[in-house]
C-alpha cells in the first residue's frame, strides 16, 4: 500500500506515541479531525501493509539491563552475503542483520550483526558461534562493542492538549 | 518492576490492539485490568523504561531514508562532537564504539536526498569525514528484549 495524505498526517499525529487513555484512537481522531472509524480502519491498514513494522512497547533496552551491545562485521565476498545473511539471521541471538555499503580502504566491512545481550563474556561466546557454527571465522572481522550512548530518540505521550493539525 | 510489568513489557513489544478499547483488549490477554495496564505503561514510560508507547515505522516505505553513519572523532573533541551531531534532529540514535570509527549514529530523513544534506552540515560543522554505510539488505529485525 502506499499511504496518503491523509495516512501520513495520522502518523505524524502518532509518531511521539500514543495517548494513554482508555480510547486512543479516539483521542488521536479529534486531534487530526477525524472520526475514531476512520483512524482505526486507517491504523489497521497501516499496520497490516507494513508501513508501521510494530505498535506497542518501545524500549530502552539500556534501561533494561541489556548493556553488552556488540555490532559484529565482517568482510563477506559479495557472492556468498546473502546466503551467510539466511544463515546468520536464524540465531535466536542475532537481533539485526544486515548488508551494508563498504567503504574502502578504511572500512571494508560489509555484513553488519547487532546482538545485544546483559553480560560481555556471553555475547563473546555468541560472537564465536556464529565464527565456528555458521562459518564466518574465514572472513576478516571486527566487534564494536557499544561504549557509551548519545543519543535515542523517542518520547512517550500523555495526555497532550489537543491541536488543530492544518 | 514487578512480574506483571515484565509481562507488559515481553508481550507489548509484539504487538498493541487497533480497535476502539485497545487497552481493555490487551488487558484481557494479560490477565490484568484496564486501567492498571493504562497506570503501569504511563508508569514505565516516566521511569524511562519505555522509550515511547506507540508506533515504529518503515521509514523507506513512507518515502524516506535511513543511514548508518560513523564518524573518527579525537577522544579529547568527543562531547563537542557528540552535542554537535545530536543537535540534528534527523539522528536518530548515536553510540560511541570501540574502534578508530568510534561514533556510530543512525541518519533518518523525510525524502532520500535530505540525507546527502544532513550528511554534508554535520561534516561542515564537525570538520571530519563521515563515513556513511547504506543498507543494501536486510536479513533479519527482529529487535526485542525479553525480560
Amino acid at each position: 500500500m502506499i499511504p496518503d495524505r491523509i495516512d501520513k498526517l495520522l502518523l505524524r499525529a502518532i509518531a511521539d506515541g500514543l495517548p494513554l487513555v482508555s480510547r486512543p484512537y479516539a483521542a488521536v481522531a479529534a486531534r487530526v479531525g477525524l472520526g475514531e472509524d476512520e483512524v482505526i480502519s486507517r491504523l489497521r491498514r497501516l499496520v497490516e501493509g507494513g508501513i508501521i513494522k510494530r505498535l506497542g512497547v518501545i524500549v530502552r533496552h539500556h534501561e533494561l539491563g541489556y548493556r553488552a551491545n556488540a555490532m559484529v562485521v565482517w568482510d563477506v565476498p559479495d557472492g556468498e552475503v546473502t546466503e551467510v545473511g539466511r544463515r546468520v539471521a536464524a540465531y535466536p541471538f542475532v537481533t539485526l542483520c544486515y548488508r551494508r555499503t563498504r567503504r574502502p580502504p578504511d572500512w571494508r566491512f560489509n555484513f553488519y550483526c547487532m546482538i545485544h545481550g546483559k553480560d560481555r563474556a556471553v555475547v563473546l561466546r555468541q560472537i564465536a558461534v556464529l565464527n565456528w557454527q555458521a562459518g564466518l571465522a574465514r572472513y576478516p572481522q571486527a566487534v564494536l562493542f557499544s561504549r557509551r550512548r548519545f543519543k535515542q530518540r523517542g518520547a512517550c505521550f500523555d495526555a497532550a492538549p489537543a491541536r488543530e493539525v492544518a | 518492576m514487578d512480574a506483571t510489568d515484565r509481562l507488559i513489557v515481553n508481550e507489548l513489544q509484539g504487538g498493541f490492539p487497533v480497535a476502539d478499547r485497545p487497552f481493555a483488549e490487551a488487558a484481557t490477554l494479560l490477565g490484568i485490568d484496564e486501567d492498571d495496564l493504562i497506570e503501569r505503561v504511563k508508569r514505565l514510560c516516566d521511569h524511562g523504561t519505555l522509550s515511547r508507547f506507540g508506533p515504529l515505522y518503515n521509514a523507506e516505505r513512507l518515502g524516506g531514508a535511513v543511514t548508518l553513519a560513523a564518524l573518527k572523532v579525537p577522544a579529547a573533541d568527543f562531547q563537542r562532537i557528540a552535542a554537535a551531531v545530536n543537535a540534528h534532529p534527523e539522528v536518530a540514535h548515536n553510540y560511541a564504539r570501540e574502534d578508530d570509527l568510534n561514533m556510530w549514529f543512525v541518519i533518518a530523513t523525510e525524502t532520500p536526498e535530505r540525507i546527502a544534506e544532513v550528511i554534508a552540515d554535520i561534516e561542515a560543522e564537525t570538520g571530519l569525514r563521515i563515513y556513511d554505510m547504506p543498507k543494501i539488505e536486510e536479513f533479519y529485525v527482529g529487535l526485542r528484549f525479553q525480560l
